[in-house]
This record gives C-alpha cells, sequence and structure tokens, in this order.
C-alpha cells in the first residue's frame, strides 16, 4: 500500500505528464496556439440516371440540385462566414488567423453558380492571414488505389489554388484527413513537409493530440491532429440542448483550452465550414461565438496560427506510426464510411481500373468527368451503415436508400466506361497503346521540328 | 394464461397469408412456458400439428343436442377430438338451434374455405364459438381477421374477458379503397368491441386508425415474421437449365398486387437487355389480361405463366430466381419477400408493402414507379456486387426476425389488457 503515492505536488505533476520529458525548449515556448482548418466540398451530385440512359445520355449531374444547394450553402454558411473572419481580421490586426482546404470540385461549382464566394476568398487571401491547403482535386479516395492519378489530382488542385489566390499550397490534406504511414511518403514524395489528420483514439491511446508529431517512416513530415473533442464541440454539440454544457459560450470554450496542460500547446480546430450558418444556423449564435474568440484568447494570450507557422514555430515532440488508415468520419475513424461494403468496394474498383486508360485520353469531357465521378461522397451515400453514423449518412445523401445511390452510380459508371473504351480499341491493352501513343507523339514532334527546320533553311536560301 | 383463438386457416391446409401468419405466431408463442393456446378453426382436417397447441373444430362442435355413442365419435373424428371434449361441449349448448341445418352428430358443416355464401358460414361460425367459450376455461379471447370478428365479441359477451383482435388486412387492402359495406361494418364492429387491435404493420394501422375511427392508443403494430424454412426445402437444388436471369413475380395475380407494373417493367428491362426472363407464377382474375398485355408489349417469348404454385414448387421456383419483386399497390404485411430472402433471392419490394417497414436490405420501390423497378432489376442482373450483397445481407437480416419475438409483443399485449 502506498508504494506509488507521490511524494510532493511536483512530482505529482511530473508523474501525470510524461510528455513534458520529451518537449524540448519548454521555457521558451510558453504560448498556446488555436490552429482553425475548415474544409469546403461540394461534390457534383449524380441526376437520376436509369440503365435506359446508357450508351444515349452522357450528361451525368443534377444541375438543379447542386445549384440549388450550392447556393443555399453560400448564402447561408460560406458569405457570411467569411465576412465574420474579414471583419474579424481586419478587427484584430491580423492576429486571427485560419486555413482553408477547398476542394476543387466546389471550386469548379462556386466559380458556376456563386462566383461572389471565390471573390470573398480572394479577399480573405489578400489579408495574409489565411492559408489555403493542398488536396486531391476531386475530394477523392485516389490517394488510397491509383497514386498516379493521386499526383495529378494534387498537381492540378494546386495550380487552380494558386491560380486564384496566388500562392502555392505547402500543406496537405488529404480527402477527409485520410492518412496513413505510407500515405505520407507518398505525400512527402511530392514535396510538403505538414499534413493534417485525425487525432484518432485509437492511434493516439494516451498521447495528446496537442502536440506536433513527426511521421514515423519520414521524420521531415510533420503531423497536425485534429483535436476531436474542442472541434466536435462547436461542429456537432453547440446547439444542442441535450448536452450538459450547453451553451457553448467563447468565454468557456477559451477557459477551457487555457485549462488544458500547460506544456500543450497546440490546439488544432478542423471542422466542415457549413458549421457556420449551416450545420448551426445563425440563429444559434454561432457567428458570435467565432467573433468573440480572439478577445477572449487575447485575455488568456492564446494566439491564433496557421498550419503553417505551427510547423515552423514547433518542434515535433516524437515520431507517430500510423499503419492503418484513419479519417474524421463516423465513429470508427476509418474508411468504412466509403469503402464498408461489398458494393462500395465494386464501385470503387470499377472505378479505378479505368485509371491507367483516362489518363491516355485527350478528351476534355472524359477528363472532367472522370474528376467529377472520383468524389468520395458518392461512395459515402452507397453506405449501408445503420445507427447514429447511419443517420449522417443519410443526411447528406441525395438518395434515398444506399441502393439506389449504388444503381445510380453503376449506371453513370456504365456509360463512362463506354465512352472510354470507345476512345481506342480495348483489344489494345495499356502497354500497347502507351507505345503507339509515344510513338505518335514523338512522330509529331519530329515532324515538327523538321518543318521548323524546313523553315529556317528555306528562309536562309531565300536570303542569299 | 390461457388464450382462445380464433382464426379461420392452419397449416398444412391453407389459401393465403392468414394461415401462415397463424400457425407462425402461435408457435412462436408457445415458446412461452405459461401460455396455453386452444385455436379454433372451422374445419381441421386432422393433419394439423397439434403438438404446441389444441386445434378445436367448429364443425365438430354441437350446437343441437344428439345422442351419440362414443364408438361413432372415435370412427368419426379420428385424431381430430376426444368424445369426452364432444360431450363437454354438448353440455354447453346455450340456445334452441334445430332451425339450422345440422349433421347427425348436431354438428354445422363448414367449409372452411372462402364460399359464395361465406357471411352465413360466419355467422355458424360464431354461433359455435358461443358454445366453445362456455365450456372452454381461458383469460383473453384473440381473433384473427375479419370473419372471426364476430366470434370474438360473442366469446366476449358470454365470458366477460378481454378481446384482442389481429388485423391481418383491412377491406381497404383487398379492394383498392371500393370497400364492401358488409365486410366493412363486421370490420368495425369487431374493431368498436376489442379492448386492443393488433395490426401487421403501420401501414394497415393508419388504415385502422383514420378509416375505422379507431384510437390511436388501443391500436398496436405486431409485425410478423418469418418460420425458419426446413432442411427440405433448403436441400431443393436450383434449376438452371438456361444462362439468362430469372426475375420472379409469386403471388395471386389479382389487382391488388399489381401484377401489370410488372409487366410494363419487364419490357424496360428487354428494351436494354436480352438475357432475362421473366414469371408470373399464381393464378387470379387478371391473370388473362396480363398475358394479353405480355403480348401487346411483345415480350411473350420472355415472359411466362407458371399457373398456381403449391408447397415445395414455391420454392422450386424461388430458388431458380435472380430476383423476386412484389409491386403490391397495397400490401398489409407481405410474407413471400421474407421467404424469398431466407432462401437468398434479392427483393424488390413496394414502398406501399407493411414488410417494407421493417426490412433494410431490399429495394424498395413505388409499386408505380416503373422505371425505377426495371432500375433495380437491371441493378441486379447487371452488378454482381448488388446481387451479392443483397442475397447475403438479406438472408442474415430475415434470419434474425423471429416469430418468438413477435409472440412475445402480443403475450405484452395479453398481460396489459388482462390487467397484469
Amino acid at each position: 500500500m502506498g508504494i506509488c503515492r507521490p511524494k510532493s505536488p511536483e512530482h505529482l505533476r511530473l508523474c501525470l505528464r510524461p510528455l513534458t520529458i520529451m518537449f524540448k525548449n519548454e521555457k521558451t515556448l510558453h504560448m498556446k496556439t488555436i490552429c482553425f482548418y475548415f474544409q469546403i466540398h461540394q461534390p457534383f451530385r449524380l441526376k437520376r440516371y436509369r440503365f435506359f440512359d446508357i450508351g444515349t445520355e452522357h450528361y451525368y449531374y443534377d444541375d438543379f440540385n447542386n445549384e440549388s444547394i450550392l447556393q443555399r450553402v453560400a448564402a447561408s454558411s460560406f458569405l457570411p462566414a467569411n465576412q465574420t473572419i474579414l471583419e474579424m481580421i481586419e478587427a484584430n490586426k491580423g492576429k486571427f488567423k485560419v486555413a482553408f482546404s477547398i476542394s476543387g470540385t466546389a471550386l469548379d461549382q462556386l466559380e458556376i453558380h456563386a462566383p461572389e464566394v471565390i471573390d470573398s476568398f480572394c479577399q480573405l487571401a489578400k489579408t495574409n492571414c489565411v492559408e489555403f491547403l493542398s488536396e486531391t482535386y476531386a475530394h477523392s479516395l485516389c490517394s488510397l488505389k491509383d497514386q498516379d492519378e493521386f499526383r495529378v489530382q494534387v498537381a492540378l488542385h494546386s495550380k487552380r489554388i494558386e491560380s486564384l489566390f496566388g500562392k502555392k499550397p505547402r500543406v496537405f490534406r488529404n480527402t477527409e484527413l485520410i492518412y496513413s504511414d505510407e500515405l505520407g511518403d507518398m505525400v512527402a514524395d511530392l514535396g510538403y513537409k505538414t499534413i493534417l489528420t485525425e487525432g484518432a483514439k485509437h492511434v493516439l491511446g494516451w498521447k495528446s493530440p496537442n502536440f506536433v508529431y513527426q511521421s514515423a517512416t519520414n521524420p521531415n513530415v510533420k503531423l497536425l491532429l485534429k483535436n476531436s473533442k474542442l472541434s466536435d464541440d462547436i461542429t456537432f454539440r453547440f446547439s444542442d440542448h441535450q448536452w450538459n454544457e450547453y451553451p457553448l459560450t467563447a468565454d468557456k470554450f477559451i477557459d477551457w483550452i487555457d485549462n488544458i496542460p500547460e506544456n500543450e500547446q497546440l490546439i488544432n480546430l478542423f471542422m466542415n465550414y457549413e458549421t457556420f450558418g449551416n450545420l448551426q444556423p445563425k440563429e444559434s449564435g454561432i457567428f458570435e461565438f467565432l467573433k468573440a474568440l480572439p478577445h477572449f484568447a487575447e485575455q488568456k494570450g492564446i494566439t491564433f496560427s496557421t498550419p503553417s507557422e505551427v510547423a515552423a514555430k514547433l518542434k515535433p515532440v516524437e515520431p507517430l506510426s500510423i499503419p492503418y488508415l484513419i479519417s474524421w468520419a463516423d465513429e470508427e475513424r476509418d474508411l468504412s464510411a466509403w469503402l464498408g461494403n461489398t458494393l462500395q468496394e465494386e464501385a470503387f474498383d470499377k472505378l479505378y481500373s479505368l485509371g491507367e486508360r483516362v489518363r491516355m485520353i485527350k478528351d476534355r469531357r472524359i477528363q472532367q468527368d472522370w474528376l467529377y465521378l472520383q468524389s468520395s461522397d458518392h461512395f459515402f451515400y452507397m453506405s449501408t451503415k445503420r445507427a447514429s453514423d447511419g443517420a449522417v449518412h443519410q443526411h447528406f445523401s441525395p438518395y434515398d436508400t444506399p441502393f439506389e445511390a449504388f444503381t445510380n452510380y453503376m449506371n453513370v459508371l456504365s456509360d463512362f466506361i463506354k465512352r472510354v473504351n470507345a476512345q481506342f480499341p480495348s483489344s489494345v491493352d495499356n502497354e500497347e497503346l502507351n507505345s503507339l501513343l509515344t510513338t505518335i507523339q514523338n512522330q509529331e514532334e519530329k515532324i515538327s521540328k523538321l518543318e521548323s527546320e524546313l523553315k529556317t533553311t528555306r528562309s536562309r536560301k531565300a536570303k542569299t | 394464461m390461457k388464450a382462445l383463438m380464433f382464426g379461420w386457416e392452419f397449416p398444412p391446409h391453407i389459401l393465403g397469408g392468414l394461415g401462415t401468419a397463424s400457425y407462425g405466431l402461435t408457435k412462436g408463442m408457445s415458446l412461452q412456458k405459461d401460455l396455453e393456446i386452444s385455436f379454433v378453426i372451422p374445419k381441421p382436417h386432422g393433419d394439423e400439428d397439434q403438438s404446441f397447441l389444441k386445434i378445436i373444430g367448429a364443425c365438430y362442435t354441437p350446437v343441437v343436442w344428439r345422442d351419440v355413442a362414443p364408438e361413432k365419435l372415435k370412427e368419426r373424428f379420428n385424431s381430430s377430438m376426444s368424445p369426452d371434449e364432444y360431450y363437454a361441449l354438448r353440455d354447453h349448448i346455450y340456445a334452441d338451434f334445430r332451425y339450422l341445418y345440422t349433421n347427425d352428430l348436431g354438428c354445422i358443416e363448414f367449409s372452411g374455405r372462402y364460399p359464395d355464401n361465406l357471411l352465413e358460414e360466419i355467422n355458424n361460425y360464431s354461433i359455435c364459438a358461443g358454445v366453445i367459450a362456455r365450456k372452454e376455461q381461458f383469460d383473453v379471447i384473440h381473433s384473427h381477421d375479419w370473419l372471426t370478428y364476430p366470434a370474438g365479441i360473442h366469446a366476449k359477451n358470454v365470458s366477460g374477458k378481454p378481446l384482442v383482435i389481429h388485423v391481418h388486412a383491412t377491406d381497404f387492402d383487398r379492394s383498392r379503397g371500393k370497400v364492401n359495406p358488409q365486410v366493412y361494418s363486421i370490420e368495425k364492429n369487431g374493431m368498436d368491441h376489442a379492448d386492443h387491435i393488433i395490426c401487421v404493420s403501420d401501414l394497415t394501422r393508419d388504415t385502422v386508425i383514420h378509416k375505422y375511427n379507431q384510437s390511436p392508443a388501443k391500436v398496436t403494430t405486431v409485425h410478423n415474421a418469418v418460420d425458419p424454412v426446413s432442411k427440405d426445402i433448403e436441400n431443393i437444388a436450383p434449376i438452371r437449365n438456361t444462362g439468362d436471369k430469372i426475375v420472379t413475380f409469386l403471388g395471386r395475380i389479382t389487382m391488388q398486387k399489381g401484377p401489370e407494373y410488372f409487366v410494363e417493367a419487364a419490357a424496360k428491362v428487354l428494351e436494354k437487355t436480352k438475357h432475362v426472363q421473366f414469371v408470373m407464377a399464381g393464378s387470379g382474375d387478371m391473370t388473362e389480361a396480363m398475358i394479353h398485355l405480355a403480348a401487346k408489349r411483345g415480350i411473350s417469348d420472355r415472359f411466362h405463366f407458371t399457373g398456381f404454385l403449391k408447397g415445395k414448387q414455391v420454392y422450386e421456383m424461388l430458388k431458380s430466381s435472380d430476383v423476386y419483386i412484389m409491386p403490391s399497390v397495397s400490401e398489409p404485411f407481405g410474407i413471400s419477400p421474407l421467404e424469398a430472402m431466407q432462401v437468398g433471392v434479392p427483393t424488390i419490394i413496394s414502398k406501399q408493402s407493411g414488410c417494407a417497414e421493417i426490412l433494410n436490405n431490399t429495394i424498395k420501390i413505388d409499386y408505380w414507379d416503373i422505371e425505377a423497378m426495371a432500375d433495380a432489376i437491371y441493378s441486379i442482373i447487371t452488378y454482381p456486387a448488388m446481387y451479392n450483397f443483397l442475397k447475403t445481407e438479406g438472408k442474415s437480416e430475415v434470419d434474425e426476425i423471429k416469430w418468438e419475438y413477435a409472440g412475445q409483443k402480443v403475450r405484452n399485449i395479453y398481460d396489459c389488457v388482462c390487467g397484469l
């Protein structure tokens, strides 16, 4: 009895915080910082596509639904939230900072249906207090299956962000925070040194998400982990009357952060941007809550940082090994939301069996459809989970049942496959086709080279 | 606790879903050790399974006193009833029924089917119920479907015990809204007298509340279940003599079952794909019209009519199918999709079916939406993942829908009406 009884309060403190030992330069860094990151994504929802449309109808999207959803979200959430953040940055003289990850499909739709949202993001970009993150263009799951496609899509997205907001993204965030060691290596190969992911309990165990970690396989890669508890307090519980902490005020929230042990300095609040104004309606006071945060934070000496700043400022405490894929979705925090049943697997495998061939095709319509069909949402709708997570799937799904989602998607995919196969004879296998295409490409290059040579010779001849 | 049940059909001699449901429910309830069930039917054949309940035949219940020797009774009843039982019942004849036609045993004869003079048979059944209710000891009365409501009311009046009625269907389902006033009045009367009403689905419950003006507080839904398939049936080998996919409709070919939507959907599917055959199994007043319709759509070469299927044939047909479809316009419950799922056949059912309320691993469509129906058929026969998912998940789902649980719910209602 009493063998392990701590001798002094100081001893107790050390016992409870084993991480203190690993944390270097503790004295010099004594300020907590909040890192906000918001996800913005909208898929191109498919229209009701019956099997008799296969081979005759090649337009797949539900324009009406996509437009009305986008405009509704833009009006209730994106625009007022952008305005609020802009005012906050101005009022706090640049001390309030956030990061956004906007998928390519969301940008494409915003451009068509609500270009004013893009303008307001450009305005935010000019404040230099906002960072834009990199991801796959279609918010897709290609990282799991098709490395080449992954590279293509990340590059495409990065280019798009740079052209819109003037800055090349330097921090990577995969679709729905999906991550594993292997995936980290793939991202590192693309030149990214910081990755955002979920602070999944089954990975962290007793460890806290409030530190910067480094990849176990690649020490150069820093990992920023979502603080699920605090993030979900805002996203899911903010206006929940059943919650014992209701109502959540900025005062209380900052107090919670302040009460986190001193050495844990980084609070990563990652959430869906639609939290503001859509998931939590304006009437719940969510915008006022957001607005009040910097004031209380300043009182407690808590700052705000972008992921890049965090990565530059804080050193990783230790390597974190994540051998299996994690994500931020559902109770399991794994891939079961998208690839949890045989329907989802079949659709997924069918889709990515096309990758190699599609990338050889120059047809722009096919390229566009290829991207839009890859959005992870299509697989999310096919989930057959029930209980509480099932309700979330049902909430976002335009379909009544997962079977309808599967049938519709497969019908569209069947048509798409036909179009892909019509480009080149399907009897030619990919390797052969590739070499033929290369030959043609080389010959074209040679011809144009010879032509220009011919031209110069002729002009020289004319001079003489 | 003892329950006196009134029913119309009991396996193996059944004409519709009522007999199957009665059997399943009583069997499920017999797992409750402290419950005894006496089940009254118009005409037992003697081969009913009496291991878990007692069957009383209305056609063996004397309503006119006759002096009959025990030897004669033994010869006539076989194993259906003992002579002592007959004498005990005879002691409870309560009025002069000599004006009725009775046989040499003093009993009224029943067809046990649904004859043209059905109303008369219902009335006679209720007369016999009076004798039975006077003789039997019981705590609660349970009447299955409208044919037995008058008997239930009679028993209630005689004994003062609470009456629970079980609505397996209403006339609104059978007639697509054009109700027979006589049937309606029997149904309504039964519901008004009942202490509690059990419905087989929320759909039926709504009808009972709104069309029969019943208080929602006394109407409860107890969904039907399905009996596990026997070894015999499990061993039936599917017949596959062509490489074609088989899509099957199985049921009475009547207005209620929506057969015309199936034909139209079949025509749509055949426009696009050829390797599929459609089967309409069953009989009914719309059979001829359906044959004409299939011919008119030019799909007769791929659309087959098998006629009425019995017992094992049903499972042979099901097992040889790739898709089972039930496009019912109005189905109070509909046990047959559950039976299809038991043998691993993917199913498509209309949202207007009661069983849609409890099934998840099936495709639900509106009965009139032939495009959606065609699309669902196409999906199952074209995408292997869909077929396999519905096959395996459907089976494991339906294996968990047990009569035992339904029986427990009915028991709770008994306890409630008995004030326990």
